[in-house]
């Protein structure tokens, strides 16, 4: 027979790191058994701020004794899977965030998951909901009636806030010839800035590869993505026909073919003809926008303030400012996204609930707050150290005062219409469809969804 | 004798079938239940609400955006099955003649099936994109002369899934190539030698010794190209950022959307499964029209 | 004699396209590679503006900084440890399966067979949910054992199926004279099925050591600890933190796809010629 030896070539060369590995893992299997002391785990799957919560853990045990471990899952769409998955093993950790619409919020709390926090907030004359801004607390409050049919209080604890907002590059305003210091406040300017844009890049053409062409581009996002959309378009919609009618069409009392929601959708088609949007806008992941932004390629950008620490991270000289999107009309006031950016729930089957209770509460407090606040360029849930913030994110929290977010409203708008509608407005951009067009094909998804209620 | 020697095969096969039952089947009898139920993923399962065939008759004759994802995932399939696999089998082919350097290519070819889906992404959004990018895709067509054919390849509705379909198929070809030059290999070079002894050329005997008797292979590649093809979304989020108004969406990224974004699972798992049939219709007939077409001295 | 030089000279035309051809895949296939391996050795501060594959200064630390910040160290040997465990058990079991497929006779054959195959294509989302309660159950959650038999069944339909078409083709000869010298079934298999399979044995070994070791969601859910967490998980945290750092993730892919390479390079040896009948029984 040919090479005894060589046949079994194959399987040794992985067999001999098999049993070299499985000596190895059983050298050095976990000793936990000391359940002395106290342990708090927690779930997130924040990456950026990893760093900061290990050093509060530490910080924590030293003070109380009691150790804290943040569990780490990232990313985060496969983390919210596990923690859903971890609920229906009753494995959940003492505390854990869960991602997602304010509806599987309330599903968390109607099967039994979450420990009401109500009770923790309004000891001590309230000292404790008085630390944060309202705005954050509301996104994880339900209020009395509310159409989720939870019992109403306070469930989560928020431990950042974000607003959404647009971003002006403040070099390439100066080289369009534009007033650095001073953002375009109404739609109109915002367009006549588009056509400035595209005019530049005409001179150089953008189809001349030989030279260095003035590849500059409007703004961008993460709009392939399309809940930024979302985002975008409820701003516009609550700033022309308000908070009550953007409600009553969730409820149904509105249709979408509503002259108000045309000219919602037309506002996108009148952008993308003045040139004010990047090219390929609607094929952008957060990610190529925010590199495209910090790199001086393009004059806007509609972020959250998450951005800060990622544009800083990239490009440290970055000269930006912060503004609300240019108001289309004067009847309602402008309204953006905000509120809580990331909040955590304590396990009501946990043993170690009340400690669970005690960390929140300490993580809260004004100087961890103000430690996130230096170390994670995020805006501070607790309202007592926001003079901390860094000038730029200062910005941003002024736009707190604009805030709202669905999540904080008492009724819900059903997923598959706001597919419709993002997707609608993508088809508008790349000027497939009419705001018309759209505007019946939502209202058509949405006489279906109201259906089904009944 | 006859029922130990009966035995005796099915221990060959036990150990396959034990862990396919417990790891395979169980979860899929679940998934399959899940189907006939509106279930959000978080309430427990035993609050679930029961709702028959609901979800199929919805996927089937109201979403019409999951139809657009299975004519996009055709699309994307049929250009992967022609494209991928011809360059797969002609670069097979030539690295198994006696050529220079064989071994170097042979090595070079599976590198895009190892590279990270982000890379891919990133390098073929630099190459082929003109937002970010270097767009030396229409720098090269500008150079030699055809300048009427630039184009913004991946932002326009009409290019983009094509253009997902090809890069798509240059990070899978790697598969096809190994899978063809194993096949290829196994090919006694007797037969070749007796061919050109009768006086066949390079042509008659690629026609009638290595195609029929590499049918199987062939086959086999092209059922594993179906299912890798009609499973791809990673790279599509990478190229695209997302379904693209619907130009580029795909059953998974559907699947996904249901099941994260509006938190149904019960319909994505509906979903999921009719899914699958279809997939299994596929390659059944594919595997069919194999056994049909397979010479009868292989 | 001019026929002759007629014939060479085709030839030799042929060639050239062949090469021409070869080598303008080649480019596009190494460009990435190259690209990433030269991110991975500039700045932040070049990376965007230095389009150049070759760097103007190798900064090989990110490479450092990179294992050191992703903390790679455990994490890779649990990778190393989980793809030998799996691909060896799938080699093993899938190859057994698949030879009794093509070659023995038993009831229930072809239903079975299907199976596997049906299984193959139907993706079930969600199941990980099914996945994870039953692995609760069994008490095999968050323990290696646990991820390592539901990576197995991953595998092991494509596998068996991609064996199967190979044994297929392989001459019977082989096999009935090892009968008459008096071989077992088993025997059979392991001295004269499996070393004729070489070469799909080694596709099947890359085919399921690039699917485990790029696996990074089961994992996610189903471990808890990080002591059991794969690369690819600790590759995910990297890409989430160091996500504007580009110079620095490239390093951590460029790691994290080394090994895989490396299995491929030595598989591909593997793919030669069929050992004809003499070679065998010499």
């Amino acid at each position: 027979m040919l090479s005894e030896g060589k046949r079994f070539h194959i399987l040794s060369v992985f067999i001999i790191p098999v049993l070299f590995l499985l000596s190895l893992s059983a050298g050095c299997s976990p000793a936990n058994k000391s359940n002395a002391k106290t342990t708090i785990t927690i779930w997130h799957w924040m990456t950026d701020r990893e760093p900061a919560f290990q050093e509060l853990a530490k910080r924590y045990e030293a003070q109380t004794g009691i150790k804290v471990n943040f569990e780490l899952y990232a990313p985060s769409d496969i983390y919210s899977q596990k923690v859903r998955a971890a609920a229906q093993g009753a494995n959940l950790p003492d505390i854990f965030g869960i991602l997602g619409e304010k509806r599987d919020f309330a599903s968390f709390v109607k099967a039994g998951y979450v420990l009401a926090l109500e009770p923790y907030m309004e000891e001590n004359s309230a000292s404790w909901k008085n630390d944060f801004f309202p705005e954050a607390l509301a996104v994880n409050e339900f209020a009395q009636g509310n159409s989720y049919a939870v019992t109403p209080g306070i469930y989560a604890v928020p431990i950042d806030i974000m607003t959404i907002q647009m971003l002006y590059n403040k070099d390439l305003f100066k080289q369009l010839g534009l007033n650095p210091d001073r953002p375009p406040r109404t739609f109109v300017e915002l367009l006549d800035i588009g056509k400035k844009i595209s005019s530049t890049n005409r001179g150089g053409s953008a189809m001349d590869y030989g030279g260095k062409a003035a590849n500059m581009q409007g703004m961008v996002s993460g709009w392939g993505d399309i809940w930024m959309i979302d985002c975008f378009a409820n701003n516009y919609a609550l700033n022309i026909m308000g908070k009550d009618k953007v409600i009553a069409t969730i409820k149904g009392q509105v249709p979408y073919t509503d002259p108000d929601w045309i000219k919602v959708f037309a506002l996108f088609k009148q952008m993308q003809d003045s040139g004010v949007f990047a090219r390929g806008l609607v094929t952008m992941i957060n990610k190529t926008a925010e590199q495209l932004f910090a790199n001086d390629k393009a004059v806007f950008a509609f972020n959250g303030s998450w951005g800060v620490n990622v544009y800083h991270g990239m490009n440290p000289k970055l000269n930006y400012g912060v503004m609300l999107p240019p108001k289309a009309s004067d009847i309602y006031p402008m309204a953006i996204w905000g509120g809580a950016g990331s909040s955590f729930m304590v396990n009501a089957r946990s043993k170690n609930k009340e400690e669970a209770v005690k960390f929140l509460r300490w993580l809260t407090d004004r100087d961890q707050q103000a430690y996130l606040v230096e170390a994670t360029n995020n805006l501070p849930a607790n309202k007592n150290c926001l003079s901390l913030a860094p000038e730029l994110l200062a910005q941003f929290s002024k736009g707190m005062d604009n805030a709202t977010h669905p999540n904080a409203w008492e009724v819900w708008e059903a997923s598959t219409v706001i597919e419709a509608r993002d997707k609608g407005i993508q088809s508008i951009i790349i000027g497939e469809k009419t705001p018309e067009q759209v505007a019946s094909e939502v209202q058509k998804v949405k006489v279906r969804e109201l259906a089904k209620k009944r | 004798m006859r029922i130990k020697n009966i035995l005796e095969n099915y221990l060959f096969i036990t150990p396959a079938v034990l862990i396919f039952a417990i790891f395979y089947i169980i979860p899929f009898i679940y998934v399959f239940r899940l189907g006939f139920y509106d279930w959000d993923g978080i309430v427990p399962l035993k609050d679930a609400v029961f709702v028959g065939f609901a979800n199929f008759k919805e996927m089937l004759f109201q979403d019409p955006s999951w139809w657009q994802a299975m004519r996009n995932a055709g699309w994307v399939t049929i250009i992967a099955l022609i494209f991928q696999n011809a360059i797969a089998f002609l670069l097979a082919w030539a690295c198994d003649r006696e050529i220079k350097m064989k071994n170097f290519y042979r090595v070079i070819f599976f590198i895009p099936p190892v590279l990270s889906e982000i890379v891919v992404g990133m390098v073929w959004r630099f190459i082929i994109n003109d937002v970010e990018g270097a767009n030396m895709i229409n720098r090269m067509l500008t150079a030699i002369g055809l300048p009427n054919l630039v184009h913004s390849w991946l932002n326009d509705p009409n290019t983009a899934l094509t253009t997902v379909a090809i890069v798509h198929s240059w990070k899978g070809f790697g598969w096809g190539f190994l899978i063809f030059l194993a096949g290829l290999q196994a090919i006694p070079s007797e037969l070749y030698e007796a061919a050109h002894i009768d006086g066949a050329n390079a042509w008659r005997s690629f026609k009638n010794i290595t195609v029929p008797l590499m049918m199987p292979v062939i086959i086999l590649v092209s059922i594993l190209t179906v299912l890798g093809t009609m499973q791809a979304f990673v790279l599509i989020i990478g190229l695209v950022g997302g379904e693209f108004a619907g130009h580029t969406s795909v059953p998974v990224l559907r699947i996904l959307a249901v099941m994260r974004d509006s938190s149904r699972f019960g319909y994505a798992c509906a979903q999921g499964i009719s899914f699958g049939t279809i997939l299994v219709i596929i390659s059944f007939i594919q595997y069919r029209f194999s056994k049909e077409r397979q010479p009868k001295t292989a | 004699m001019r026929a002759a030089i007629y014939y060479k000279i085709k030839k030799s035309t042929i060639n050239t396209l062949i090469h021409l051809f070869l080598i303008s895949v080649t480019v596009i296939c190494l460009y990435p590679l190259l690209w990433m391996v030269s991110s991975s050795l500039k700045t932040q501060e070049t990376v965007f503006k230095d389009f150049s594959l070759i760097p103007h200064q190798l900064h090989l630390n990110n490479y450092v900084l990179a294992w050191q910040e992703g903390g790679f160290g455990r994490c890779f040997l649990n990778s190393i440890f989980y793809t030998a465990t799996v691909v060896v058990g799938i080699v093993i079991i899938a190859s057994l399966a698949a030879y009794a497929f093509s070659r023995l006779k038993f009831p229930g054959k072809n239903v079975l067979f299907i199976m596997f195959i049906a299984a193959m294509m139907i993706p079930i989302p969600g199941s990980f949910v099914a996945l994870y309660v039953l692995l609760n159950k069994l008490h095999l959650r968050n323990t290696p054992v646990g991820y390592i038999l539901a990576m197995i069944n991953v595998g092991l339909s494509v596998s068996i199926f991609l064996l199967k078409t190979f044994f297929d083709k392989m001459p019977k000869e082989l096999e009935d004279a090892a009968r008459m010298d008096g071989c077992s079934k088993l025997g059979i298999w392991w001295h004269v099925a499996l070393p004729l399979a070489k070469p799909v044995l080694a596709v099947v070994v890359v085919f399921n050591t690039l699917a485990v070791w790029n696996e990074y969601i089961l994992a996610l859910i189903i471990f808890d600890s990080r002591q059991f967490m794969p690369l690819q998980v600790a590759i995910k945290l990297f890409q989430g933190e160091f996500v504007t750092n580009y110079p620095l993730l490239m390093a951590g892919l460029t790691i994290a796809a080394l090994p895989v390479i490396i299995v491929y390079l030595v598989m591909q040896k593997y793919i030669v010629k069929g050992v004809t009948s003499g070679a065998i029984y010499g």
